[in-house]
């Protein structure tokens, strides 16, 4: 059984078919990619999977628990913890509160060890934990975001374009940390332009177009492909 | 000098009382991004329910305002949970005249239970304190001590409501919600239950301003809160509105414009002069005295 299984999800803005007929799954330990242009409709996929958004049909599977009508308060502490697009941290608050609210769900007897290990994947955010949030850089903010979700101890992390508007280190030092959040344990459901960043890291991918998946095989395979090459790979 | 003093003293009792309506205002607009028009009746209820166990039914003041504060903060929910709650995601005109609609509601409930005439509302706590001590009335200076309660009431629930935001799980909560309600939907907080506290938290403060302004000026009809609800607004955009400190200088400066243009210029005039510096503060700072101008996003 998969992770989290997504079967024949429909979503619609008003009366724009956003998400047609999206089927895919994530198998616990697995990085996988979801890429495509924008407006393909990979940030729809992922804020139906934490409830921000519903589908009309179809259903979503998290560990053999369906998620459907479970309110997205509630997803993340089922374990899915979901960095959106643009980072939404809250700027107006200090580094270490937005990383509080990240713990909302947790125990508070948890909170030392997760800020520490927060902490030491992100030195810069103990840094500057004082700091008005909305004070920080482009990358900093998005390190924040990453720390923030991991706060919440998931199980399947979703990131919505981690590298967006970073500089070339930048999105090297997000790559890096996204592998080592993979390599301690969390599963990770990536959605980016960036498809050569992603594809390397990714097990297995799935590209959307206009709202359906067209493709689907492994990170490798899918760099290989000229289909891909041609549309995002730059040739 | 004395009569200067006195007119002081009014104006920042008076002031308080509109801060703390203000700070009722202003949270729910800053989490719930929407103008409570009813909060003034609010306080009118506060008002009846404390005036009929005081003078009906023979309690203690603090339990009469306790209770009063209970009966806030049911109806507080309650209003939110029925009227305002199914348009959360509707355009903030409909939330708006829903708002009006819940006012007169209010008010005209009112005066079916309560009936019109006004009732007279004897202060909680009788007396005052002498200042200065002159050879007649008019060279003393006294302050009455519900005054003080006022004014002291007002710094409490200020300060208190600072610590609360800034350092409680549940205020965090709010503040994170004021910000970015879907992002703190990701973080595992429940937005309708944290706007749910926010209404409980303004209409018990609604009940206590109703206590403390009946006191004070102790008449007490169905529109009894309208004006001072009207005030508390112009109080809470004057400061900034969604901000704490913003609501208790703009209700003061508010108390006290409201004192002196009755004493110096004219009492017709007051609320003219009160409601021409709002227009000048606002054309001159958009965004209230302490608030901070935020460009809507695209």
């Amino acid at each position: 059984m998969a992770m989290l299984e997504v079967n024949g999800i429909n979503v619609y803005y008003g009366s724009i078919h956003a998400i047609k007929d999206i089927s895919f799954e994530v198998n616990q330990g697995e990085i996988v990619t979801l890429i495509g242009a924008n407006g393909a409709g990979k940030s729809t996929t992922l804020q139906t999977i934490s409830g921000l958004l519903r589908s009309r049909t179809g259903s979503i599977l998290f560990e053999g628990k369906s998620l459907g009508g479970i309110p997205a308060h509630k997803v993340v502490s089922m374990g899915i913890a979901h960095v959106p697009e643009g980072r939404r941290i809250f700027q107006q608050m200090t580094v270490e509160e937005n990383i509080e609210m990240g713990a909302y769900t947790r125990p508070a007897g948890e909170y030392a060890a997760n800020l520490e290990n927060v902490f030491r994947h992100f030195p810069r955010l103990e840094e500057r934990r004082r700091q008005i949030a909305g004070t920080l850089s482009g990358g900093e903010q998005q390190m924040l975001a990453m720390g923030r979700a991991m706060m919440s101890a998931p199980q399947l992390l979703m990131l919505d374009e981690p590298s967006m508007g970073l500089s070339p280190i930048l999105v090297d030092e997000i790559f890096d940390i996204i592998k080592a959040f993979h390599e301690s344990g969390t599963t990770i459901l990536l959605v980016e332009q960036n498809a050569n960043k992603s594809l390397a890291i990714s097990d297995r991918a799935y590209v959307l177009e206009n709202g359906k998946i067209t493709l689907t095989g492994t990170g490798k395979e899918l760099m290989q492909s000229e289909e891909i090459k041609k549309a995002y790979l730059g040739g | 000098m004395i009569v200067f003093l006195s007119h002081l003293i009014n104006g920042l009792s008076l002031g308080s009382v509109y801060a703390i309506i203000a700070l009722g205002y202003t949270m729910v607009y800053g989490i719930a991004k929407m103008l409570n028009f009813a909060h003034g009746d609010v306080i009118m209820v506060g008002g009846y329910i404390s005036y009929i166990l005081m003078f009906n039914l023979g309690m203690p003041w603090w339990v009469a305002l306790l209770a009063a504060m209970l009966v806030c903060t049911l109806l507080g929910v309650l209003i939110e949970g029925f009227a305002y709650r199914p348009l959360r995601a509707a355009p903030s005109l409909a939330v708006l005249i829903t708002a009006i609609g819940v006012s007169y509601l209010l008010q005209n409930s009112a005066l079916l239970i309560w009936k019109s005439n006004p009732k007279s509302y004897p202060s909680i706590i009788e007396g005052s304190l002498m200042l200065i001590k002159g050879e007649t009335a008019s060279d003393s200076l006294s302050v009455t001590y519900i005054s003080l309660m006022t004014v002291g009431a007002c710094v409490i629930i200020m300060v208190g409501l600072t610590l609360f935001t800034s350092n409680t799980k549940m205020g965090k909560a709010m503040r994170a919600c004021s910000e970015d309600k879907g992002a703190a939907q990701l973080m595992g907080i429940n937005v309708n239950k944290t706007i749910s506290v926010t209404f409980a938290i303004g209409s018990a403060l609604a009940a206590v301003a109703g206590v403390l302004m009946c006191s004070s000026y102790p008449t007490l009809s169905p529109t009894t809160g309208s004006m001072p609800g009207i005030k508390a607004f112009t109080a809470a955009v004057f400061g900034g509105i969604g901000s704490i400190p913003g609501a208790f200088l703009g209700g003061l400066l508010i108390g006290l414009i409201e004192s002196f243009a009755k004493a110096y210029v004219s009492t017709q005039l007051a609320n003219t002069i009160v409601f021409a510096v709002l227009i000048i503060v606002l054309l001159i700072r958009p965004a209230g005295l302490l608030g901070k101008y935020v460009p809507e996003k695209v």
